[in-house]
């Protein structure tokens, strides 16, 4: 930093501003405050495009946090779009923090719905065969399926260094031509393109199952995979703030060289973590096909793999942060359907990530305004 | 090298008188006086951070002066940016290129510049290149992308594009360091060739061959001050300017029990490797270190230390010969056998390698024994021992930081170097490559750093210390190997700096004894 050299351009305005960069630490709650004020700006910006649109835009926000927050029911609906969203976030969190910037999540996504779409339509396991063990081989399945295609970009990358962002980003569409070929040709049902509906076996269980019982779950489609999910945070964030593997990770990410020269071996690591990355993203598009759609289908995915992406970023890289985003997201998807189906609730996501990504500038420096009377 | 002749007392194109340059808590340039005659090429000799290229970069207006002042032509300049003095004729080419490697010579050499303005009709810029190049001896293809050209193809569009811009006085800042012999050789022609044709030329360098074989006068400044100014190249011997360059006061001597070396705990047999540009770095490096003792490497800096280092600690494979430790051969391991048979490495390079910058104190101090009980339990970490260990090294180490959650990125340079050695010397190493240790470290951080590192050597650890401060290798080493291009030179044991000086520039021992006294071959 040259902070010695004075600029001596005479200014209109009598103060400046100017960035200095920090050479102390910031407190602990200045990044979690920050990203809070990131989202604020970020809806204060969408507010405006709204009304140069010619809507309300504080009717609007009021109809988002109506539609996704205002009843048991539609906060059921936004949890159950939060599950996927947690899954993927905790899949882009895994690998960033390494940073291997996996942006193949959506493809996992899909391919992880093909894994355990095939234990019920090759199938694998008899129509009779109970729920559990039903549940536990889709999960597999899936989680299968999404680490193939997190190990090819993880090898690829470990042995002939492509990059990975290139690499995975083009995987999602072969992701979702496999599914499609699928769909069209070997599992269509009578010529539809989406698979038959899987028998009640194969369906993760609902609020709603539990109706009969419980008068209050009636109607709610809240499924078993939040809980996979959160128990999938509660893990990782486990793994990767208290294992020797997490310590790896870190390291790795923040300075290869320094791990390198630590004697951790960084290609075997980066595989592992596409795997896992790949894996976790897997285990979201099963957790969708079996506890949503209920059989496999052309469009599964608003592009969660996407958001992922902003999940983790907003979360931080911290996976029980990632839980309260997805919330959030979840809620953004589902109300923004009403508003628009596609554009406006795009376009907030979208300011909220460059938000986020501009507000990381304030960790680093501090604005300093200046009196140009002061300067000397 | 002196064959024109014809002119005895030459013009002076630049004067710099009493040039002093202040850096925090370094005086890089103590009242430099340096002229430079038209038509000349004259060296700037000097050791590693003797003020070389701060006085260089002085004049080519990268550095404002804190006193004295620039005269060019006779007449006074204050250059306030690198333009200014390209303006005035004067270009320097730093030995990191700046060239873009995708694209052309042609355009690499037009970048920054006003012509061409908006229409590039590069085929004419292309044929004032090559007529430029033939003119001075500088071959190029003006249509080459810069990734297709070798190290010294680079040099010479780096060369290039300071004369396209009317530069009348090239600095070159170590041009030898990054080319091969036979690249040497056409550089040394090219630079004959300019001044033949009015240029004139100052060789920055440390290597007294070529300093010999190219100037016609030379500078030399050691610790910011003039040693030597503007003496005539021509009979000067190599001893001569080895004690310019180097001195012969040592300004501390530590309190240094007698050495008891005890077992080798490392034996390095003929160990050849290739650097980053895949060149011959070390050639056939045999030695050994005992436990208890300090064994310095002395040498100039690029002559294959480094390389050396990573060869030892698992970071670099070698192209041939054995590294036994406790009977195992750990070449061409990685960095983990290394640490596994207590090997420890303080490397050069503290940020880039040594530390992990947005990362805790704690997660820096346990990089080496995380695997370790009782850090290690299980798969996980036991994040209380870390703790624990984090603040006990911090105490003991004397590390100056708020917390020991801090990022080491915030840690002043003294503070960092404490974190590796505690990491580092804590291990209770069997065998420790110390690299540049003390670099950059104020008076008394280096003090400390070389009473730990005698304590280990009491302590019965081998260790390898790798220098550029002669002074320090002297006072701390208990016997001191010389390191030219790759290959030991020799073995000293009573510090005698005449011997290592010109050992460092590429005279063998052998050849010194033979011709009976320090003199030249």
């Amino acid at each position: 930093m040259k902070s010695d050299t004075v600029v001596s351009r005479k200014s209109i305005f009598p103060f400046r501003v100017k960035f200095e960069q920090r050479i102390s630490d910031v407190p602990k709650w200045y990044p979690i405050a920050l990203s809070f004020a990131a989202v604020v700006v970020a809806l204060l910006i969408g507010a405006i495009v709204l009304a140069v649109g010619g809507g309300n835009p504080w009717a609007t926000y009021a109809h988002i946090a109506r539609a996704s927050f205002g009843s048991v029911g539609v906060f059921s609906d936004t949890l159950v779009k939060a599950t996927p969203l947690i899954l993927v976030g905790l899949a882009c969190t895994v690998a960033f923090r390494m940073k291997l910037w996996n942006i193949g999540a959506e493809g996992q996504f899909f391919v992880g719905a093909f894994g355990a779409s095939a234990v019920v339509l090759i199938p694998l396991l008899p129509e009779t065969a109970p729920n559990w063990l039903f549940i536990i081989a889709m999960m597999l399945a899936g989680m299968f399926c999404g680490a193939i295609f997190g190990l090819i970009p993880g090898l690829l990358k470990a042995i002939f260094n492509v990059n990975e962002v290139i690499s995975t980003l083009m995987l999602n569409y072969i992701a979702v031509a496999w599914n499609n070929f699928f769909i069209f040709a070997i599992w269509t049902e009578g010529g539809f393109q989406m698979s038959k509906v899987f028998p009640k076996n194969a369906w993760l269980p609902r609020l709603t199952d539990l109706g009969s019982e419980y008068p209050f779950f009636r109607g709610l489609t809240t499924h078993f995979g939040l809980i996979i999910a959160i128990i999938a945070a509660v893990i990782l964030w486990y793994i990767l703030n208290r294992s020797k593997w997490g310590y790896e990770i870190r390291l790795i990410g923040d300075n290869p060289k320094a791990a390198n020269y630590a004697g951790i071996p960084i290609k075997k690591h980066i595989v592992l973590v596409m795997v896992v990355s790949g894996a976790l993203a897997g285990l979201a598009g099963m957790s969708e096909i079996s506890g949503v759609v209920h059989r496999l289908q052309g469009a599964i995915s608003p592009g969660y793999g996407f958001t992922g992406i902003i999940v983790a970023w907003l979360a931080k890289l911290n996976p029980i942060a990632v839980i309260f985003v997805s919330i959030l997201f979840g809620a953004l998807i589902l109300a923004g359907r009403e508003i628009q189906p596609s554009g406006v609730p795009k376009m907030i996501q979208g300011v909220i990530l460059v938000c986020l990504i501009a507000s990381d500038f304030l960790i680093r420096y501090r604005v300093k305004i200046i009196r140009n009377s002061e300067e000397e | 090298m002196n064959q024109s002749t014809e002119t005895l007392v030459k013009e002076n194109v630049i004067e710099m008188r009493g040039i002093t340059k202040r850096f925090p808590g370094v005086l890089a340039n103590d009242h430099v006086d340096f002229d430079l005659r038209s038509g000349e090429i004259h060296a700037l000799l000097g050791e590693n951070g003797a003020g070389k290229s701060t006085l260089m970069n002085i004049l080519a207006g990268l550095y404002k002066p804190d006193s004295g002042n620039i005269l060019i032509h006779g007449k006074s300049v204050a250059f306030a940016s690198p333009k200014d003095a390209i303006g005035a004729g004067i270009g320097m080419i730093h030995q990191h290129f700046m060239l873009v490697p995708s694209q052309t010579v042609t355009e690499n050499i037009l970048l920054g510049l006003n012509e061409p303005r908006f229409i590039m009709n590069l085929k004419m810029y292309d044929q004032n290149i090559v007529e430029l190049g033939e003119k001075y001896g500088l071959p190029v293809d003006p249509k080459a992308k810069i990734w297709q050209l070798s190290v010294g193809e680079q040099q010479r569009v780096e060369i290039l594009k300071m004369l396209y811009r009317g530069a009348e006085i090239l600095i070159m800042d170590e041009p030898t360091a990054v080319l091969a012999p036979q690249e040497i050789e056409i550089l040394f022609n090219t630079l004959h060739n300019m001044v033949g044709l009015g240029k004139s030329v100052i060789f920055i360098s440390h290597k007294l061959h070529e300093v010999e074989q190219i100037s016609d006068r030379l500078t030399v400044l050691r610790k910011g001050t003039v040693t030597a100014q503007g003496i005539e190249a021509k009979g000067v011997t190599r001893a001569d300017l080895a004690r310019l360059m180097v001195g012969r006061d040592i300004i501390f001597s530590l309190e240094k029990k007698p050495c008891n070396p005890g077992k080798p705990v490392i034996q390095v047999e003929n160990v050849h490797c290739l650097n980053d540009k895949g060149l011959n770095s070390v050639n056939g490096v045999s030695f050994e270190v005992r436990s208890g003792e300090i064994v310095g490497i002395a040498g100039v800096a690029g002559n294959g230390q480094k390389e050396l280092a990573d060869v030892l600690t698992g970071l670099r494979k070698c192209s041939q010969g054995k590294i036994i430790i406790q009977g195992d051969d750990i070449a061409n391991r990685n960095a983990k056998a290394g640490i596994r048979h207590g090997v420890s490495h303080i490397p050069e390079d503290r940020t880039h390698i040594g530390t992990a910058p947005n990362l805790s104190v704690t997660d820096n101090v346990i990089m080496k024994n995380y695997t370790k009980k009782p850090i290690s339990k299980g798969w996980m970490l036991d994040t209380p021992s870390a703790e624990i260990y984090a603040r006990e090294l911090k105490d003991v180490y004397d590390i100056i930081v708020p917390s020991i959650d801090t990022p080491v990125r915030l840690l002043s340079g003294g503070n960092l170097q404490r974190v590796i050695l505690a990491r580092e010397i804590s291990s209770e190493p069997t065998f420790l490559v110390a690299m540049q240790p003390t670099r950059g470290l104020d008076v008394g951080a280096i003090e400390g750093v070389q009473k730990l590192l005698l304590l280990q050597r009491d302590a019965g650890a081998a260790i390898l210390l790798i220098s550029e401060e002669l002074e320090e290798l002297i006072s701390l080493s208990d016997r001191i190997l010389v390191i030219y291009e790759g290959e030991i030179m020799g073995e000293v044991f009573d510090g005698n700096i005449d011997e290592i000086g010109l050992m460092m520039t590429g005279t063998r021992q052998n050849q010194l004894l033979k011709s009976g006294e320090i003199h030249e071959i």
